[in-house]
């Protein structure tokens, strides 16, 4: 599934980050392919924000529907 | 700048992620001042100066340095070049900056690690082995609170000590293979795929990269779970309302609030309570002794008394405005906006609002100049270079250009409007907040590409620090003071040379077709569109002394705010986007300013009787314009994409 479809609470691992730029800037960020991310705020047709410990990072709803994601 | 630097005296460089602190340690080591924000960006020219015999660089706040903006590739070159580099990390967020961290120690660069906010770090109950660290990483680590200035004089002694760090065997003998042989930190970034590099070394850049970051993640990750020792999880309420930030049932009003504060602050009480004080004793005191002393060494009605003291004097209404006027207004938004950076509650406005944003065809993070638009365009202007595309700097650009008034401009239209009531106060902000919707769907249909998504990192939450706030509003108050004064000077000087050989009349009548005929306003309101060119604020505080209608009066508000801010701006425009698409926007936004005038000059007066305008009606109409233009841009593209 994608990440735009996650719910908040939910921990799910990133399984694939398709465009380049943004791989780049997440596995800076703490977040790369393998990661297991717990979804802590889905903004109503907006951002969905995922954090990693105490890192969170804020992803764009467009963006979040490219992601790829497995529940665990 | 290198080329001052003494033989045998180092060359330090601050590197860190935003939001690290690292600032304060450049002011810390050097006694000189930079500014300090909590918002990726801010710090956007190198500052350097002098810690005993050596210099010391302070860097733009990055993630990890390659060829991806120019703040990497800014800080990639000043670390190559590098004695020593002092690299800041935040001790909350050791996963995130030692990625930057194990970067700079592949490169083979004598490194110290500053470990900062270690305060925070226990408060969030993270217990960090510093020692282990140090070990692990293989350079000297200092632990520091360095807004309380603990453990500076300690990172002082240790710079000496910087090394480099260690490394992985696998990537040592990776990079030595590498031919021509490089540098290692070259060889590094080639190896990465760094075009820039590459092409300087007369290589192809390297296709490691994934490799490389993932390894590097890995280690990164297993130093923190070894390191790190996490005692509670910790939701404080800063956390808490973290997150009421960035929900829209909470974080609107929230927005909401903070907004009203802002403007009970900035629209209130300076632009009203001090501004009324300030000027009134620069009328009441200043300029009378300013026109006695003047008149007694220069004979009133001479050439010279009219330029230093007459109605546009360069001493009398200049000083006035400037001091009187301007300063207080600037120093009011200055002040919110120091907060806002610091505080870290910009990112998260830009979260909230980001599907709203992309409406206009820009993402969250736009929010951001616009923003700091209502503060001062110029300004504003600057900081869309943060913004992730080419397209969305031209559409912020464009959207600040016509349609965000700046903070004295506000005040000005605030004051002005006054008069008149509430209602026009309401239709001006109403027609403005069209126009900018209006023009940024149709700019967002019409510009070919699409708006890059939003990713941004949401820091903690942190109470500014009030000795921050208050040095970065006086930095910036006086910087604006200081480069305005020139431009206002010259201005006056201009209109009243102009004035004393009768020329304003002449140009007053050129443009009388526009004012008197499609504006319908009276002739010297020319003056204010010439004064308006020259400082856009200036021309709005002219408004003041015109005698007008109640309806003129909110046409020439609308048209002065849509029209190209100052020539500051005009300038920063140019810069940011060369002479051409500068001339391009500068021109369409002086058309469209005067054709919405005039527009909105027929609409006021087809929808008034006996002198008062029905407002709900054109408040109706305005909306359904908005909602037409609304519809026509949406469907043909969602024609499209099915």
């Amino acid at each position: 599934m994608t990440l735009d479809k996650v719910k908040k609470g939910q921990v799910v691992k990133i399984t694939g980050i398709p465009n380049e730029m943004v791989r780049v800037q997440a596995i800076r960020f703490g977040i790369s392919e393998g990661t297991v991310v717990v979804c802590r705020e889905v903004v109503p047709a907006g951002p969905v924000v995922v954090a990693r410990n105490k890192q969170e990072i804020a992803i764009g709803r467009s963006l979040a529907r490219t992601i790829l994601v497995e529940p665990c | 700048m290198e080329g001052n630097i003494p033989a045998g005296n180092k060359k330090i460089v601050l590197v860190g992620n935003p939001n690290v602190g690292k600032s304060v340690f450049f002011n810390a080591l050097t006694g000189l001042y930079v500014d300090v924000a909590n918002y990726p960006g801010t710090t956007l020219d190198i500052a350097c100066g002098r810690c005993s015999s050596d210099v010391v660089f302070d860097t733009p706040g990055i993630y990890g340095i390659s060829s991806f903006n120019v703040e990497e590739e800014i800080t990639r070159d000043i670390i190559l070049s590098a004695d020593v580099v002092v690299n800041v990390v935040d001790a909350v967020h050791l996963e995130r900056d030692l990625f930057f961290t194990l970067q700079i120690i592949d490169m083979g660069v004598p490194l110290v690690v500053a470990l900062n906010m270690v305060d925070e770090a226990g408060r969030e109950g993270l217990k960090i082995n510093v020692q282990l660290l140090e070990e692990l990483l293989g350079v000297p680590v200092v632990a520091t609170v360095a807004v309380e200035n603990a453990g500076m004089d300690e990172l002082k002694r240790k710079i000496c000590l910087a090394r480099p760090g260690r490394v992985e065997p696998f990537l040592l003998e990776r990079l030595s293979r590498l031919s021509p042989p490089l540098s290692r930190a070259e060889a590094l970034l080639v190896l990465e795929g760094d075009p820039a590099v590459s092409r300087r070394c007369g290589v192809q850049p390297g296709k490691e990269r994934d490799a490389l970051y993932r390894n590097r993640r890995e280690r990164v990750n297993r130093i923190v779970a070894r390191v790190v020792e996490e005692s509670r999880a910790g939701a404080g309420i800063a956390a808490r309302l973290g997150h009421w930030m960035i929900l829209p049932v909470t974080g609107f009003p929230l927005l909401l609030f903070t907004l009203w504060l802002v403007y009970e602050l900035v629209g209130v009480f300076i632009a009203q309570i001090v501004v009324d004080l300030t000027e009134s004793i620069m009328t009441g005191y200043y300029e009378p002794a300013v026109r006695s002393l003047i008149g007694a060494l220069v004979p009133p009605g001479s050439v010279l008394n009219t330029i230093l003291a007459g109605q546009h004097g360069l001493l009398t209404m200049t000083v006035t405005y400037l001091i009187g006027l301007l300063l207080p207004l600037v120093t009011g938004a200055f002040l919110v906006l120091s907060v806002l950076e610091d505080s870290g509650y910009l990112p998260r406005i830009a979260t909230l609002i980001d599907r709203i944003l992309s409406w206009l065809g820009l993402n969250g993070q736009a929010v951001i100049p616009l923003i700091l638009g209502f503060g001062c365009v110029t300004m504003a202007c600057i900081t869309t270079r943060l913004l992730g595309s080419d397209r969305e700097r031209r559409l912020a650009i464009f959207l600040l250009a016509l349609g965000v008034p700046c903070s004295a401009q506000t005040a000005i239209a605030a004051s002005v409007l006054a008069g008149p009531g509430a209602s026009y106060m309401a239709l001006y902000i109403l027609f403005m907040f069209s126009i900018v919707v209006c023009t940024g769907i149709l700019l967002n249909r019409f510009l070919p590409g699409r708006p890059s998504p939003l990713l941004i990192e949401l820091p903690p939450l942190r109470l500014p620090r009030l000795q921050n706030v208050l040095r970065k509003t006086w930095n910036k108050s006086y910087s604006f003071i200081k480069e305005a004064f020139p431009l206002f000077a010259g201005g006056m000087l201009f209109l009243g040379v102009l004035d004393i050989f009768g020329l304003l009349q002449q140009i007053r009548n050129l443009l009388a077709p526009i004012t008197v005929n499609w504006l319908h306003l009276p002739a010297e309101a020319a003056d204010i569109f010439i004064m308006g060119f020259i400082r856009k604020e200036f021309g709005a505080a002219a408004v003041l002394d015109l005698q007008m209608l109640p309806l003129q009066k909110l046409v020439i508000i609308l048209t002065l705010s849509l029209t190209v801010p100052c020539i500051a701006s005009t300038m920063v425009i140019f810069k940011e986007r060369g002479w051409r698409e500068g001339l391009l926007i500068w021109s369409a936004v002086l058309a469209m300013a005067f054709f919405i005038g005039g527009v909105a000059a027929r609409l006021l007066e087809a929808f008034s009787q006996a002198g008062a305008v029905q407002t709900p009606a054109l408040f109706g109409m305005i909306i359904l314009c908005l909602a037409a233009v609304l519809v026509f841009a949406r469907l043909p593209l969602s024609g499209k994409a099915s």
